[in-house]
This record gives C-alpha cells, structure tokens and sequence, in this order.
C-alpha cells in the first residue's frame, strides 16, 4: 500500500487532470449560448436564440450528408470488419498478422496519407468525387473499428462452445443463431456505433474525398477558418459534444456485457483494449 | 438469455423442411471439412476491398512521389527521377518545418506522459472499482467527442480575449497571449491526445501484480526503489504505447496548426494539404513519407520497448 501522502497527492492530480479534459467541454456548451456574435470571455449575455437560428439549409443538408455517409460506411464496416474478425480468429494460416496489419493500416497512418492516397487514386481512374467516394474513405477507417470489437470478443469466447453445439446436431446456421450470435451481437453493435461515431466526427480523410460536398465536420471547419457564423458553430458544437455521450457509453456497457459465454474475466479490460487499438 | 431459449424452442415448433435441413447440414459439414474454404469465403471480401481499394492507392501515391509534375500545363509526367525528395533535402524551410513537426510531437508526447502517469497510478492502483469506471468513462468520453470541437474551443480560451487571459488577469498575472502561436498547438494537441496515452498507461499499471510490489518490500526496498525498479520498468511498455499514439498523430496532423497556429507554425501536413491545392501531388506525396518513415523508425524501437504487448 502506497503511503497515505502519495495516495493524496494522485487523487489531487487526477482530479485536475480529469479537470483539464472536462472544463473546454463545458465551455462550448456555455457559449452555445453566447448571446453576442463575438467569442470572447466572460460572455455578456446568455440566449437560446442560436439553437433556433442554426438549423440552416446549410446544415441540414450537411447533417444529411453525414448520416447518411456514416450508415453506409458503418454498413460495410460491420460486414467487412466482422467476416475477417472471423477469419482471423478460427483460422491460422500463413500471413495472419498481415490480415491484422492491412486492416489497421488506416488509423495507423496519418490521415493525410490515406486521404491523398484515395483522392488521387479517384483522379487517376476517373472518379468523380461523390457520396461514394467519401463512403469507401470513411470504410477503409471503420472497418477496423468492427473487426477489433468483434476479434476481442471471439478471442474471449471459447471455441469448444461451436464443437459442442455441432456435436449436438446443430447445422451452421443454428449454430450461428444460438450459439455465435448471442455473444456477438452486443460487441457488433459496439464497434457499429463507435464506427458511426468516428466517421460522424472524420475531418482529414473527408477532405480530401469530398470535393464540394460538405459533412458537418467540414462545413464547421469551414465556419471557423473565415470566422463565419460562429455562432452556429458554437451550437453545432455543443450539439455534437453532448450528442457523442450516447453512442459512447451505449457501447461501454455494450462492451461491458461480454455475453453468456465469457472466457476470462475482465469487462474493463475489453473495453480498455478495443479503445486503444480503436482510437488511433 | 431467455430471448435466445424461445426462439430456440418457437424453432423445434416449426422445425424446416427435411430437404432444406439436410442440405444446410451437408452444407456445415463441407464447410467442417474443408475449413480452408470458409476461411476464403470469410478472408476475401475485406481483403480484396482492402487490397484493391486502399493498399492499391497507397503503393500508387508511394510510386507517384518519384514522378513530376509539367509547371505549364500542370499535368503529371512519368518520369522516374528524386527531383522531389531532392528538393527536401536541400531545401531549409523543410527542414524546419520537419524538425518543428517532429519537434512538437516529441514535446506532446512528453506532456501527456507526464500529465497521464500518476492519473492512471491511481485509476489502476488505488482508485476503487466504481470511481476506476467513472475515471475510465471521464476518459474516455472526451476521446470519442469531435476533434475539431476540441480544437475550436481551445482557440476561443487562448484568444487574447479568452478565459485564459481573464483568469490570469483575475488573479493578478500577466497576460499569457499565446492563442495562434506554437505553444498554442502544443497545449491543444497535448489535449486532445492525453485519453491515448492515459488508457494504455492504465492498462500497464493495472496489471502489475501487487505480490511484486509486497515481494520488492520484502526484500527491503523502499517505496522510491521499488517504483524505480519494478513499477516503472513494467509499466514503461503502456507508457511507450500511448506515445505511438500521441506521437503519430500530432506528427501526421494539419488541422490544428492550421486553425490554432501562426504564421510560423506550419506541419508537415501543411505543405502536403497546400501541394495538393496547388496541383503538386508528386511533392505532397514525398514530403508526406516524412512522417511514414519517422513512424517506421518510431514503431521499430517501440517493438523492441514491448511496447506491442502493451497494446
């Protein structure tokens, strides 16, 4: 046991620390409400008019956009992630890591790289820039979000569960249903929400693969760097800040609940271990 | 549970057609026997896309970085030559803005280890199991929330008319002024990666086994030699993961120098978003190895810390 002085002074640290990642956030949802049109400190006076005057063509049009890009990608995501989360899993063949590697590729490099990787290879084969081409940027970065969530899951439930139930009599797709299923739903939904979320908030890859479309993050981004309407920005700020809630702590306790059929213990280390590789 | 167990007995109500369960049963025993052909069916679609779509694009840029690009009609030649990581090379203002680049991250990467290690000490080691999960979700959640968000924020608190300069003012400092400069996209930065480093930290810490610490004590070292020689070596892989992630994403970043920098605070990322503004896709596409082959090197020496066990 730590001395009780040291034990003090970690709690004092943490506590600022935990200050420090949480003060900005309640500052946006502060001048969210910033009356004047000037961000500065303290703010003059408090109106909920903005909330109102935000919902623009403009942003609407955005927000679509955004949904809509990130339902399809989280869509293949969820296919593409979990069948080579299965691969990976119940096989070993030669170049396994590789599979891996390829897959984390994405959110390893800078997201620089892939953008201008994507935008040029478009060019080159003469794709105009599109929903779709934002969709396969956006993809190429979820995928890894699923496959993790629903590798770590896998990795947690005993294979001898599938052996038993086949030895039971049970075909692939009853096996799949009531043995596989029940397991992963809750990791697929997890790595499904956090890919939306991911690909809801992307800057750099959309950039790149959007030509003169705006997602949210793009149009605020826009906002900011002319200093337009900042007002609407504060608000689609604070909208995305307390919006981000939801998805996050769905999938924490999602990922919390490893099932029926848990090998090993440790909710907190799933959840520690898919946001790591997660997050890049 | 019991979702799972009414449907399985709704389905021994209305079990399928003879046929069809027998050719789904010859269907999993052909897929039992022959294992690699699920494997195939499993593996090849995401690595096909992937193949295709990303590594295919990735090798193109790679080659596309020795080509160059006609100044009339702006049109790329292929022509092999290194004119553009010449250029680089001999160039001093990418020199400079390379070591500022590799500079800041360096210095992100130092802050949020300090700022993270005695935050995940006391999540792993001492906090108990319900303020260990509120920690991890105030961690967490500031992780997932919009980087952009973060970063626009911070420019209004170190705006010269921000929080930041009122509460120095307030307490009688002088002013700090240091929105739009380095330190700016120092700060913002060390903000936005520290639940990257915090996580694996925590991760490293919390798995020491506490019987090492009772063992060092008992072999009579004091608090200090045992946090030298036995918490701090084991937890130096978590602490070498999380810099991978600090270190490479502010090493690959452009938006915050961008939106929080001065006019001297340009990132390698930068000049590539600019060349390919300007058409210069051969030149982004060098300059953008910089910070792949820094990883590269990076990456290397993490493996040989045990760093990848930590993951």
């Amino acid at each position: 046991m730590e001395p009780r002085s040291t034990r003090v002074v970690l709690a004092v640290w943490s506590t600022l620390v935990i200050l420090f990642l949480w003060i900005p956030l309640a500052l946006i949802v502060l001048y969210a409400f910033n009356k004047s049109n000037v961000q500065s400190w303290p703010i003059p006076a408090f109106t909920t008019h903005w909330f109102h005057a935000a919902w623009t063509s403009e942003v609407q049009t955005s927000l679509e956009l955004s949904l809509k890009v990130g339902a399809i990608a989280t869509g293949i995501a969820i296919v593409l992630g979990s069948a080579a989360a299965f691969g990976v899993a119940r096989f070993r063949f030669f170049g396994r890591e590789a599979v891996s590697f390829l897959l984390v590729l994405p959110i390893a490099l800078p997201g620089i790289v892939t953008g201008i990787a994507l935008s040029s290879a478009f060019e080159t084969v003469h794709i105009d820039l599109s929903v779709w081409t934002i969709v396969t940027g956006h993809a190429t970065f979820c995928v890894v979000i699923v496959y993790n969530n629903v590798l770590a899951r896998l990795r947690r439930t005993s294979p001898s569960l599938i052996e038993a139930s086949q030895d039971l009599g049970a075909d692939g797709l009853q096996t799949f249903r009531f043995v596989v299923w029940p397991v992963l739903s809750t990791a697929l939904v997890a790595g499904g929400l956090l890919a939306f979320a991911l690909s809801f908030d992307e800057v750099i890859v959309t950039t790149f693969t959007a030509g003169s479309q705006n997602t949210i993050p793009l149009l605020i981004l826009g906002y900011i760097r002319l200093g337009q309407q900042l007002p609407v920005v504060n608000v689609i700020a604070c909208a995305m800040i307390t919006l981000t809630v939801i998805p996050v702590l769905l999938a924490q306790r999602l990922m919390r609940d490893t099932g029926v059929l848990r090998r090993g213990a440790g909710n907190v280390t799933e959840a520690v271990e898919s946001a790591q590789v997660t997050a890049v | 549970m019991a979702a799972s167990l009414d449907a399985a007995q709704g389905l021994s109500h209305r079990p399928p057609g003879r046929p069809v369960r027998a050719a789904r049963l010859r269907l999993s025993g052909l897929f039992w026997r022959h294992p690699w052909a699920k494997a195939l069916l499993l593996l090849a679609p995401p690595l096909l896309a992937f193949i295709l779509v990303y590594a295919a694009s990735l090798v193109a840029l790679f080659v596309s970085s020795f080509w160059t690009v006609d100044p009339f009609t702006s049109e790329l030649k292929h022509v092999w030559n290194v004119d553009n990581y010449k250029t680089l090379w001999q160039a001093g203002a990418y020199h400079s803005i390379a070591l500022r680049t590799i500079g800041i991250a360096a210095a992100v990467t130092l802050a949020d280890a300090v700022l993270a290690f005695p935050l995940g000490y006391f999540m792993g080691r001492i906090a108990g199991g319900r303020s260990r999960a509120f920690i991890f979700v105030a961690v967490l959640l500031p992780l997932w929330s919009s980087y952009l968000v973060r970063v626009y924020i911070w420019r209004l608190i170190l705006d010269d008319k921000g929080i930041l300069n009122w509460t120095l003012q307030k307490v009688g400092l002088p002013a700090a002024n240091i929105g739009y400069s380095n330190w700016a996209v120092w700060l913002i930065f060390t903000y936005v990666w520290l639940p990257f480093m915090i996580l694996p930290v925590y991760g490293a810490l919390e798995r020491i086994p506490e019987s090492y610490l009772e063992a060092s004590r008992d072999l009579g070292a004091g608090n200090w030699t045992t946090f030298r020689r036995v918490v701090l070596p084991l937890a130096l892989p978590g602490v070498v993961a999380g810099s991978i992630f600090t270190f490479s994403l502010t090493l690959g970043d452009y938006v915050t120098p961008l939106l929080a920098g001065g006019a001297s605070s340009q990132f390698i990322g930068n000049v590539v978003y600019d060349s390919i503004g300007s058409q210069q896709t051969p030149f982004a596409a060098a300059f953008a190895a910089v910070p792949l082959a820094v990883m590269g090197v990076y990456l290397l020496l993490a493996r040989k810390l045990g760093a990848f066990e930590a993951l």
